[in-house]
């Protein structure tokens, strides 16, 4: 068993479709810590220690967001620049995250093909996410290939909610198959390595 | 009575007079008053005046000046200062009289006479120093501070300096009692031995301080209840007289006994209302007493030995001077601050004209010197003006372009004033004092005073809309001011008169409703808050957030809420006009109009939640057909 946190992160969410089912779904789950971080700090106002102590309780960290202009929205980055502090996630003494899990949860508006060196973005998806990549890499934690919905304004929301919800499960339940999981560039709900038991 | 309205008349006129033209001149206001005086003095000789018995009374004004003074200074400072206080002023006295004395000696003089000489000549001008010090703003400087210490112990060497001139009578020459200078003509201490006399004198110092601590504070309390401004005024008054005339009653000096009941009350909550009590009274005098210094000037005298009067004068002067400067050096005064202290103090003073009188009448000066000494104490402070137009003008420039000032020249940080210290002003207090900034809280209940002091809060008693109370509690020094008094109409009257008399302040007023914006705002204040409106904000957010809403987008709509209520604000005082009822000015009702659709549109049409929720919101169905359509970008990141 692994102890999960799940952190959802959209400013708009009334307006969302996916990322609001995925929340819906999360929260079913049992045995884990789901949270909306702008529900948590509307004033962007984030309790350091609280995050911290967090961070510190639990093996896996989720982080679910909107890809807004190739990156997270504001207050993730404002969560991540507080609380991930030198001393505690990297740096002198800084290996408080060592070893635990860091995974991506991300919605794209853009289809999937957009994401090639043909496509209109001109890069894969993956050269989007490196800062994050990187960011658990220098906190010694192993980085999961990431579960993303590409087209999201269009895709149906729930085949996606609920293959998150068995995401999350099988973190929980340590039947990810992390391995396998790395050999793909992402990861969908009919994708998932999930081991059955 | 019509005498003395006529005198009085006669010095209010020249004073009226000459001030502002040498204000306005640049030569400070007590060379305006010598030259009143100058001007004055042929109109006094055919009235037959007593000039001198006049500048006794104004002396009054010096021992008020430094009961001022002691209000600035809080003991911890004035222990601070000893070693300077002993130090500078020691050598300073002791130098000037050794050298004046010698030279006089050396001239031929009999040297009882010469140290006589000395001792008179090496006092300094506590009244024209401290007021030119005040009025150029260099008493905190490091040369002023030095000054100040030097005429303190002078204050304190005088005592001894009274004992030890009778010790100097000429053998044989004996004048016979006499009056003995203006010294009172009561006394607690006559007939009594050497330990009885210090015994009572110590109990005189004692009292003074012992009041100051335990009786002054229920007194102005008690006072203050009545809220009767000249009663007040009467108190303080009575304090200051009293400490003064207990002082005479032993023999020392009531300069000395009203600057240490100054001090002992530094610290006390009504220290700004003595101040701005007190001030106009020893201003009032000293002035007068500058006069009276310009008027004593005997011309016949001066255009008799012109040369030789103008000689020793000079030779006075450059003699303090000289061992003014050496003692700056000593004492490691550095750069404009070494001249300003040396200029400064090199004129003789007040207690001069004391000591030369007590001198005569006690046989020590021949009866034909001692004019001669008056009129170089005289004509020296008349050149003291002049001596600190040199400063100004030339020695100050030239170092500060030379060297960088020191780090301990800034003489007070930005201090904020907060006026009214209740639920709203206190917690602005609490939070710019947790954030190391200085206040200084003016609030009018002497209970609510006692009981932030008991939290160890430090308030101040008095109006703050009353600007000479704002001038003392350093309205001329702040960078800010806090109004958060109850009365709206006196809160108007303060951001009114603070912001056309002191532009360089920033007002945060506090305002009771939305009318009372609009007066602030055309009183000239621009950082208004209105008083329950933040808090109500908050109550309505949470309010969205116990029907559902979501947290975040609860925080976005109360901040759209307020911008829009603050625009709609800013619109209507603008409009506004204090002059014209709200239902007759015409552009004002009509924007109010305008604005008031604009809300009603919002609650029915969810316009304002639209606008509010802009920002992640997908682009549409339509949005994006049309850009497909065009081949580009559709659906961005």
């Amino acid at each position: 068993m692994s102890r999960v946190l799940h952190y959802a992160a959209h400013p708009g969410l009334s307006t969302s479709r996916i990322n609001k089912a995925m929340v819906q779904q999360a929260r079913a789950v049992s045995g884990i810590t789901t949270l909306d971080l702008y529900e948590e700090y509307p004033r962007y106002d984030i309790d350091i220690e609280d995050e911290q102590q967090r961070l510190l309780e639990h093996d896996v960290i989720v982080l679910q967001f909107p890809l807004f202009w190739y990156s997270c929205p504001a207050l993730v980055k404002e969560w991540l620049d507080l609380s991930w502090e030198h001393g505690f996630a990297y740096g002198h003494n800084g290996d408080k995250l060592a070893g635990k899990r860091l995974m991506l949860a991300i919605t794209t508006g853009s289809p999937q093909d957009a994401y090639r060196p043909q496509g209109y973005q001109h890069h894969e998806i993956r050269q989007f996410l490196l800062p994050f990549e990187q960011t658990a890499h220098l906190c010694q934690m192993r980085f999961v290939t990431p579960y993303v919905l590409h087209g999201a304004l269009h895709a149906d929301p729930l085949a996606h909610a609920q293959g998150f919800a068995r995401l999350l499960e099988a973190l929980r339940d340590d039947r990810l198959d992390l391995d396998r999981a790395q050999e793909l560039t992402i990861l969908t709900h009919d994708t998932l390595p999930i081991v059955e038991v | 009575m019509s005498d003395f309205l006529l005198l009085a008349f006669l010095f209010l006129v020249a004073g009226v007079a000459a001030v502002p033209i040498a204000s306005r001149l640049g030569l400070g206001s007590v060379l305006g008053y010598l030259i009143a005086g100058i001007i004055l003095s042929p109109m006094l000789a055919v009235l037959n005046v007593d000039v001198v018995s006049i500048q006794h009374f104004a002396e009054f004004g010096v021992v008020m000046m430094l009961f001022l003074v002691g209000l600035e200074l809080e003991p911890k400072m004035l222990w601070a200062m000893r070693n300077r206080l002993l130090g500078l002023g020691g050598l300073q006295v002791g130098g000037t009289t050794a050298l004046i004395a010698g030279v006089v000696w050396w001239f031929g003089a009999d040297w009882r006479i010469a140290l006589a000489c000395g001792l008179i000549l090496a006092m300094s001008s506590t009244a024209i120093v401290l007021q030119t010090l005040n009025e150029k703003g260099l008493m905190k400087g490091d040369g002023g501070q030095a000054s100040f210490s030097v005429l303190l112990f002078q204050d304190i060497a005088v005592i001894p300096i009274l004992a030890l001139v009778p010790l100097l009578a000429m053998p044989g020459a004996h004048h016979g009692g006499g009056d003995e200078g203006h010294g009172a003509s009561l006394s607690l201490v006559a007939g009594l031995s050497g330990w009885q006399t210090t015994l009572v004198t110590a109990g005189a110092i004692a009292l003074v301080i012992a009041g100051g601590m335990f009786l002054t504070r229920p007194v102005f309390r008690y006072i203050a209840q009545a809220r009767l401004r000249e009663i007040f005024v009467a108190t303080a008054l009575m304090f200051v007289v009293g400490i003064a005339l207990l002082m005479t009653l032993v023999g020392l000096s009531p300069a000395l006994g009203t600057f240490l009941a100054g001090v002992v009350l530094a610290n006390s909550e009504y220290r700004h209302e003595l101040e701005s009590d007190i001030d106009p009274f020893r201003g009032l005098l000293l002035g007068l007493f500058f006069m009276t210094v310009g008027a004593a000037i005997d011309f016949g005298l001066l255009f008799g030995d012109f040369a030789v009067i103008i000689g020793m004068t000079v030779g006075v002067m450059l003699a303090k001077a000289l061992v003014l400067l050496i003692a700056a050096r000593v004492f490691g005064l550095r750069g404009s601050e070494k001249f300003l202290f040396g200029l400064g103090l090199a004129q003789a003073g007040e207690f001069g004209f004391v000591l030369t009188s007590f001198a005569v009448a006690n046989a020590v000066l021949p009866d034909d010197l001692a004019p001669r000494i008056m009129l170089v104490i005289t004509l020296s402070m008349m050149l003291t003006p002049a001596l600190f137009i040199l400063y100004d003008r030339v020695i100050r420039p030239r170092y500060d372009r030379e060297e960088p000032r020191d780090a301990d020249e800034i003489t007070e940080p930005g201090i904020a004033i907060v006026a009214g210290h209740g639920r709203f002003g206190g917690v602005v207090n609490r939070m710019l004092l947790a954030a190391g900034y200085e206040t200084t809280v003016l609030d009018y209940s002497a209970a609510h005073l006692d009981m932030l002091r008991s939290f160890g809060v430090r308030g101040f008693y008095g109006d703050a809309t009353r600007p000479d109370l704002l001038h003392a509690a350093g309205i001329d020094e702040a960078k800010l001011l806090i109004i958060a008094i109850d009365d709206k109409d006196q809160a108007t009257e303060l951001a009114h008169y603070v912001h056309h008399n002191h532009p360089h302040i920033h007002i945060i007023a506090r305002a009771r409703d939305r009318r009372h914006v609009y007066q602030l705002f055309a009183a000239g204040c621009r950082d208004i808050i209105r008083e329950t409106f933040d808090s109500s904000v908050r109550a309505g957010r949470s309010a969205y957030e116990a029907l559902g809403m979501h947290p975040f987008e609860a925080e976005r709509l109360a901040r759209a809420f307020v911008k829009e209520d603050r625009h709609a604000l800013y619109e209507l005082a603008q409009l506004w006009d204090p002059a014209v009822p709200d239902h007759i000015n015409e552009p004002y009702r009509l924007k109010a109009r305008e604005l008031m659709t604009d809300a009603d549109l919002r609650a029915r049409g969810g316009a304002f939640r639209e606008r509010s929720a802009r920002g992640w919101v997908p682009p549409t169905e339509q949005d994006q057909a049309e850009s497909s359509a065009r081949d580009e970008a559709p659906e961005g990141p």
